[in-house]
C-alpha cells in the first residue's frame, strides 16, 4: 500500500474506492490491528508505527474508536454489558447510561445483540466505540446495511456526537450522499494507492474520476427544458431531488423511468436501468 | 459384580479431561491466531494419537516411564514417583493419547469466531487474555463442552496404552476396558457383559447429553 494524508483535528475523512482497494486493511493499520510493511503513523504529535524505529503503538494503547462493518458486538452480552465493557476499572460508569440515553438504547439495554434490528445493533456498536472517549473514531462502512432513514439518523447522531466529544473520523463509505454530508476530506482508494484527494466536491464535481464506485440510482419525476439545460426532479434516496444536466440526455431521461447516474457526469457514463 | 474397575475408568477420565482442558487452551489459542514457524510439526506432534497405533505410544511410553532410562529414572529420584504400572503413570498417558481430541475441536471453536469480535476487543482496550477469556471463551462454549467430552470419552475407551504401561493391577491401573478383556480370557462372558454394557450405557448417555445441550445452543445462535 502507498498511502499518504494528514487529517485535521476534528475533521472527517472519508475514504472510498472499489472493492479490494484496501479501505478496511488502511484503517485496521491505523487501529493498530495490522502493522504496515513500511511507514509511519502519527497521531497528534505521537509516532503510532514507525517502521524505521520498528516502535508500534498496540491497539489498547491507540484509544481509537472502531465501528466494525459487521458490527461486532459480543453476543453473549447484553446491550448495556456490550457498553460496559469497555470501561477500564476507574472509569466513571456514567458514560455508559449517557450513550445508552443518547441513541436511544436506554429501554433496550437489557437485550443480546440477536434481538435488535440492524439500525439499533449498529446504535450499540457506536454507542461502544465512544465509550472510552477515543480521539479519533475508524468507521468500516457502518451504514451500508441500513434502509435510508435508519442511515440519516444514524449520520446525524454521529455529527452530533462529534461535536460533544470532538473526535476526528475516517470512514469507509461506497454512498455519495453520505460522503457529501459528512465530510470535510475525501481519499479516493484503487489498488492500495490513493487515487484522488481533496473535498467531495473537488474530487466528485469538478474534477473526473475513473472509479465506477459511486453511483446514484433514482426514479425520473419531471423533466423540463431551461436555458440549455433539463431540470429533472428525481426521487433519490426516498428524497426529491433537482439534478441540473447536459439537454443532450432528454431522450433517456424520461418520467417515470429508473437511471443510474455514475459519476463524474459525463454523458458517456448515464445510463438507464430499464429501458424498456 | 466388581465395580473397582469401572470406578477407576471415570476417575482417570475425569482427572485426564480436567487436566488437558487446562493445557489444550492455551494450546488451542496458540494454535489458532499464533504467528509462529513450524505450526506444521507441532501440530502433527498433537495429532500422532490419532492415526498411531495405541501400542506404539504404549511400547515408547513404556520405555520412558520406565526406570531404566533417563526420565523414569529422573522422576522417580526428584519426585519418588514411579509411572510405570501406576496410576499417575496412566494419568500422563492418557493426557497425551487424548490430547488431539481436546484441542482440535477447541481450536476449531476459536477460529470460527468472527475475527472482527477480538479485534473489537482489541481497541477497546482489552488485553489478549482479558479477550480470550471474556469474549472468546464464552463464545465457543460449545466446542469446549464438545472437545471436554471427547476426550473424557476417549479416556473411557482407552484400552491399548493402558494394558502396555499400566498392565492389570486391580485398584490401580485395571479400568474397566481391561477388566473386559480378562473376563473374556477367563472365559467368563456374564461378567464381561455386565462392565461392557455399563459402559455402553454411561458412554452413550453422555454423549446424548452433550449433543443435546449442543443443538439447543446452536439454535439460539442461529435464530438469533
Amino acid at each position: 500500500m502507498e498511502i499518504a494524508f494528514t487529517l485535521k483535528q476534528g475533521n472527517i475523512l472519508a475514504v472510498t474506492g472499489p472493492s479490494g482497494a484496501g479501505k478496511t486493511t488502511l484503517l485496521k493499520q491505523i487501529a493498530g490491528l495490522i502493522n504496515p510493511q513500511f511507514g509511519k503513523i502519527t497521531f497528534d504529535g505521537q509516532v503510532w508505527f514507525d517502521d524505521a524505529t520498528k516502535k508500534s503503538f498496540s491497539p489498547q494503547l491507540r484509544n481509537t474508536g472502531f465501528v466494525f462493518q459487521d458490527y461486532a458486538l459480543f453476543p453473549h452480552f447484553t446491550v448495556e454489558e456490550n457498553l460496559s465493557f469497555a470501561l477500564a476499572k476507574e472509569d466513571d460508569k456514567s458514560i455508559v447510561t449517557e450513550l445508552l440515553e443518547a441513541t436511544g438504547l436506554t429501554q433496550l439495554s437489557g437485550r443480546k445483540p440477536f434481538q435488535l434490528s440492524g439500525g439499533q445493533q449498529q446504535r450499540v456498536a457506536l454507542a461502544r466505540a465512544l465509550v472510552r472517549k477515543p480521539r479519533l473514531l475508524l468507521l468500516d462502512e457502518p451504514f451500508a446495511a441500513l434502509d435510508y432513514a435508519m442511515r440519516y439518523s444514524l449520520q446525524a447522531l454521529l455529527l452530533k456526537f462529534r461535536q460533544q466529544f470532538g473526535f476526528s473520523i475516517v470512514i469507509v463509505t461506497h454512498d455519495v450522499g453520505e460522503l457529501f454530508r459528512l465530510a470535510d476530506q475525501v481519499v479516493v482508494m484503487d489498488h492500495g494507492k490513493i487515487e484522488k484527494a481533496g473535498t467531495p466536491v473537488e474530487v466528485f464535481v469538478k474534477e473526473d474520476v475513473s472509479s465506477q464506485d459511486f453511483i446514484i440510482h433514482g426514479e425520473v419525476l419531471t423533466c423540463t427544458q431551461q436555458n440549455n439545460q433539463l431540470h429533472v426532479s428525481a426521487l433519490i434516496e426516498n428524497k426529491i431531488r433537482t439534478l441540473t444536466l447536459p439537454l443532450h440526455f432528454e431522450t433517456e431521461l424520461i418520467p417515470g423511468k429508473n437511471f443510474t447516474l455514475h459519476y463524474p457526469l459525463d454523458s458517456a457514463q448515464i445510463r438507464l436501468i430499464n429501458p424498456s | 459384580m466388581d465395580w473397582q474397575p469401572l470406578w477407576l475408568t471415570f476417575r482417570l477420565a475425569t482427572i485426564t479431561s480436567l487436566i488437558l482442558l487446562v493445557f489444550a487452551l492455551p494450546l488451542a489459542y496458540w494454535l489458532a491466531f499464533g504467528k509462529f514457524r513450524g505450526r506444521g510439526i507441532v501440530e502433527a506432534i498433537i495429532g500422532m494419537p490419532l492415526v498411531l497405533p495405541p501400542s506404539v505410544i504404549g511400547f515408547y511410553l513404556l520405555l520412558a516411564f520406565s526406570p531404566s532410562y533417563w526420565f523414569g529414572d529422573f522422576i522417580e529420584r526428584v519426585l519418588g514417583l514411579r509411572l510405570v504400572f501406576s496410576f499417575p503413570g496412566l494419568v500422563i498417558a492418557s493426557v497425551l493419547y487424548s490430547l488431539p481430541f481436546m484441542v482440535y475441536p477447541i481450536r476449531a471453536g476459536l477460529q470460527s469466531l468472527p475475527a472482527s469480535l477480538r479485534e473489537a476487543s482489541y481497541t477497546l482496550g482489552k488485553s489478549e487474555r482479558e479477550t480470550f477469556f471474556r469474549i472468546l471463551l464464552p463464545n465457543c462454549k460449545p466446542a469446549v463442552l464438545t472437545a471436554f467430552v471427547l476426550t473424557f470419552a476417549h479416556t473411557v475407551g482407552e484400552f491399548g496404552v493402558v494394558l502396555m504401561i499400566g498392565g492389570n493391577i486391580p485398584g490401580v491401573t485395571k479400568v474397566a476396558s481391561v477388566a473386559i478383556y480378562n473376563e473374556v480370557e477367563a472365559l467368563n462372558y456374564p461378567a464381561a457383559n455386565q462392565y461392557a454394557l455399563v459402559l455402553f450405557a454411561i458412554t452413550f448417555v453422555i454423549l446424548l447429553i452433550v449433543y443435546s445441550i449442543n443443538n439447543n445452543l446452536l439454535r439460539v445462535r442461529q435464530s438469533s
